[in-house]
């Protein structure tokens, strides 16, 4: 991968590694950020390792139209960890080692074979846990899947759609409870 | 609030200050009692809570180590967590559902009702189910549950309307938005629920409650309470008389300190109360304390739970509203033809999208499981509750190698399957599939047993001393001043969800011991 001006900022930074890509034209995140061009540091594992953990995300959990900006943030906390964890750093680093320099660049189906035969292992699972633990809590995938999170601001879904469904009858009110107008 | 010295050896000392600890402080200190009251967690607000899932998590939950064997799904798929309940002021009703049904009057008479079913402990409750019933509407009132005593129901969410729609379908007649500790108006000094599917992350309106704000502000207005967060107890003393006189704990610096006591109450949770229980051990009392009849730890009991959930066409956005708000209550009987005894709860249930991967769907990763995780709009959810099988093999043990950060043994937990709970589980489940499947779901889920919420029986009252730990005011037979007071002391586990009785059990227990310090018997 190549760059120029991030490196002066890596080197500041002490990173290793960086994780690159843009964000899909018309992308919601592509009208909010200043470009579309991302970056993302690692301080612990190098590019390619990065890389190769970014293949094993979306080969864990595929979702096509995500972002690759998402799947950037899992590594990014993953990296985190590692760097403060020997333990976790070494598992990682043997277990990409395992896959092969060719893992990243293969196709889903090869990295499907691949992964399964080390599903029991601890790296894969590992792997699977934070991609989970990650991913789904990204702004992106809060956007992807619909779900709307923190209410308390915007007053609850009290008055935004908890009882918007119209697909099915309404519950008589003897076996649920008025909607409150006020306190 | 008041400050009570160390070497006060007129204090009531209460371990824990959820459910069963945070009422009983308040019970207590309102009859003039002094009561200092130890916090394993820090203390959080409205103002301190997050609605970002992870942080919640870690800000809230009990996460010290703990160790796991046996049959039980839970120990294989979440091997370092047997049990979600919380480590914060207010212990788990920080982030309880707040659902509060009764246990059912045969519910109590378990071993009569249901008989001698092998490889379990069954015992009846040492309490009738009339005395009961008294506290359960004194409680209920307490806590301002719907649906009782003219307080109204929660609204049906989009959640609920398949519930009930498919419940309907199925033929189900007892079907409702749940009896909810949640305010559906102003109350108490507490807001009314807003619908924001927070339940688990600390209520912001406090509609939900909680002794964090409900019970504990107003012991500490009594002049009579000393509560001290961040003190881990890590041991009860005890006299040459036998009755214990003190608690050694850690406080908030990791100083150890030694706090002088009248009487000692132990409210940790049923895994940490056993757990401090059996590491108190001394020479007088080498097996722990209470624990003459070798029952303190065994006969955990989680109850039966796991969740279905129905994947439609259509959205249902089932985030949106209180988590647990409806019930199906047609299957709460004893049926054994049904192929177990006993009886579940269908409750309803959603999670949020950081969570239900980690925790709500079976395992999985690929092709198929993102197609799961991509219809997250149409999830509709329900969780199966049953009443699990007291075994005495299923016991928190003290680890004999991992230790905590204060050096001591972490507890172990062992639980097996029993094939009452699989039937229950199974039956509980195939109800839930036929209900989605009923409304044309396009796929329906059977998700996980999670982490135990719900934890009781290790310390249980029995009328027999040689069946159990404590009588039936939670009062140990060992050792007159030493008490348990919360879900540790249920001699079977019902299929209710035990806050209700917790908080019943705890308001008994204190005009007991209020009864029994006025006539100096303890």
């Amino acid at each position: 991968m190549t760059h120029q001006d991030p490196v002066r900022r890596r080197d500041f930074l002490k990173t290793t590694g960086v994780l690159t890509g843009l964000l899909a034209a018309g992308s919601p995140w592509a009208l909010l950020a200043p470009s579309r061009a991302w970056a993302v540091d690692l301080a612990a594992f190098t590019s390619s390792e990065g890389e190769a953990l970014m293949a094993m995300a979306r080969t864990i959990a595929p979702h096509d139209k995500l972002e690759d900006a998402a799947y950037a943030i899992v590594i990014q906390a993953v990296d985190g960890e590692a760097g403060r964890d020997a333990n976790l750093l070494k598992l990682f680093r043997d277990g990409v080692a395992s896959l092969g320099s060719a893992f990243a660049g293969a196709s889903e189906t090869e990295r499907v074979e691949w992964l399964g035969k080390i599903e029991s292992g601890a790296f894969f699972q590992t792997m699977r846990v934070k991609t989970l633990q990650f991913l789904y809590s990204t702004p992106m995938a809060y956007a992807h899947f619909g779900y709307e999170g923190e209410a308390f601001s915007k007053g609850g879904y009290l008055y935004r759609g908890f009882n918007d469904l119209r697909w099915l009858p309404e519950v008589p009110l003897a076996d649920s409870g008025p909607v409150p107008v006020s306190g | 609030m008041a400050g009570f010295d160390l070497n006060d050896d007129g204090v009531v000392v209460i371990i824990g200050s959820g459910a069963g600890g945070g009422t009983l402080a308040h019970e207590l200190t309102r009859r003039g009692i002094k009561v200092v009251l130890l916090e394993a967690g820090a203390r959080q607000s409205v103002a301190t809570f997050t609605q970002v899932p992870g942080d919640a998590f870690v800000q809230l939950s009990w996460l010290d180590p703990r160790t796991q064997s046996g049959t039980w799904s839970v120990a294989r798929e979440f091997p370092t967590l047997p049990s979600w309940t919380c480590k914060t002021v207010g212990g788990t009703t920080v982030h309880w559902t707040a659902t509060t049904p009764r246990i059912r009057e045969w519910e109590v008479r378990a071993r009569t009702v249901y008989g001698d079913i092998p490889g379990t402990s069954l015992i009846d409750w040492p309490i009738k189910f009339a005395e009961l019933k008294n506290y359960y509407n004194l409680a209920e009132r307490r806590l301002g549950v719907t649906r009782r005593n003219g307080i109204p129901g929660l609204p049906a969410s989009n959640n609920f309307k398949v519930m009930y729609a498919g419940a309907k379908k199925l033929g189900y007649k007892r079907v409702h938005t749940n009896y909810l500790a949640i305010n559906p108006r102003a109350r108490d000094g507490r807001g009314f629920c807003i619908q924001q599917g927070f339940c688990l992350q600390g209520c912001t309106t406090m509609a939900k409650w909680s002794t964090l704000y409900a019970e504990i502000p107003r012991a500490e207005a009594t002049g009579n309470l000393d509560l001290r967060t961040q003190s881990m107890a890590t041991r009860i003393e005890h006299g040459e008389d036998g009755r214990v006189n003190g608690v050694v704990y850690r406080d908030a610096q990791g100083q150890e300190q030694r706090q002088k006591a009248r009487i000692v109450c132990v409210a940790g949770n049923a895994i940490e109360t056993a757990r401090l229980l059996l590491s108190s051990a001394s020479g007088k009392f080498p097996q722990g304390l209470a624990n003459s009849s070798d029952q303190v730890g065994r006969n955990y009991m989680h109850h039966v739970s796991a969740f279905v959930w129905g994947i439609f066409n259509q959205p249902v956005h089932f985030w949106r509203g209180a988590v647990l708000a409806g019930v199906i209550e047609d299957e709460t009987l004893n049926e054994p033809k049904r192929g177990f005894v006993s009886g579940y709860h269908l409750e309803l249930a959603s999670m949020d999208l950081p969570t239900i991967p980690l925790v709500g769907l079976p395992y999985g990763w690929g092709r198929d499981f993102a197609s799961i995780m991509e219809d997250y709009r149409n999830f509709a959810g329900m969780l199966v509750l049953g009443e699990d099988m007291p075994q005495s093999g299923n016991r928190i043990t003290l680890d004999a190698d991992v230790k905590d950060a204060n050096g001591l043994p972490v507890a172990h937990v062992h639980v097996d399957d029993h094939p009452n709970d699989a039937a229950l589980r199974k039956h509980a489940q195939d109800q839930g599939v036929k209900l989605y499947e009923a409304l044309d779901a396009k796929r329906v889920i059977r998700g996980n047993t999670t982490p135990a919420a719900h934890n009781m029986g290790t310390a249980r009252m029995s009328a027999d001393p040689r069946d159990g730990v404590t009588n039936a005011w939670g009062q140990t037979h060992d050792i007159k001043n030493l008490f348990v007071s919360d879900g540790s002391v249920f001699s079977t586990s019902g299929s209710a969800n035990p806050t209700l009785t917790i908080v019943a059990l705890v308001l008994r227990q204190a005009e007991y011991i209020s009864r029994q310090m006025s006539a100096r018997a303890i």
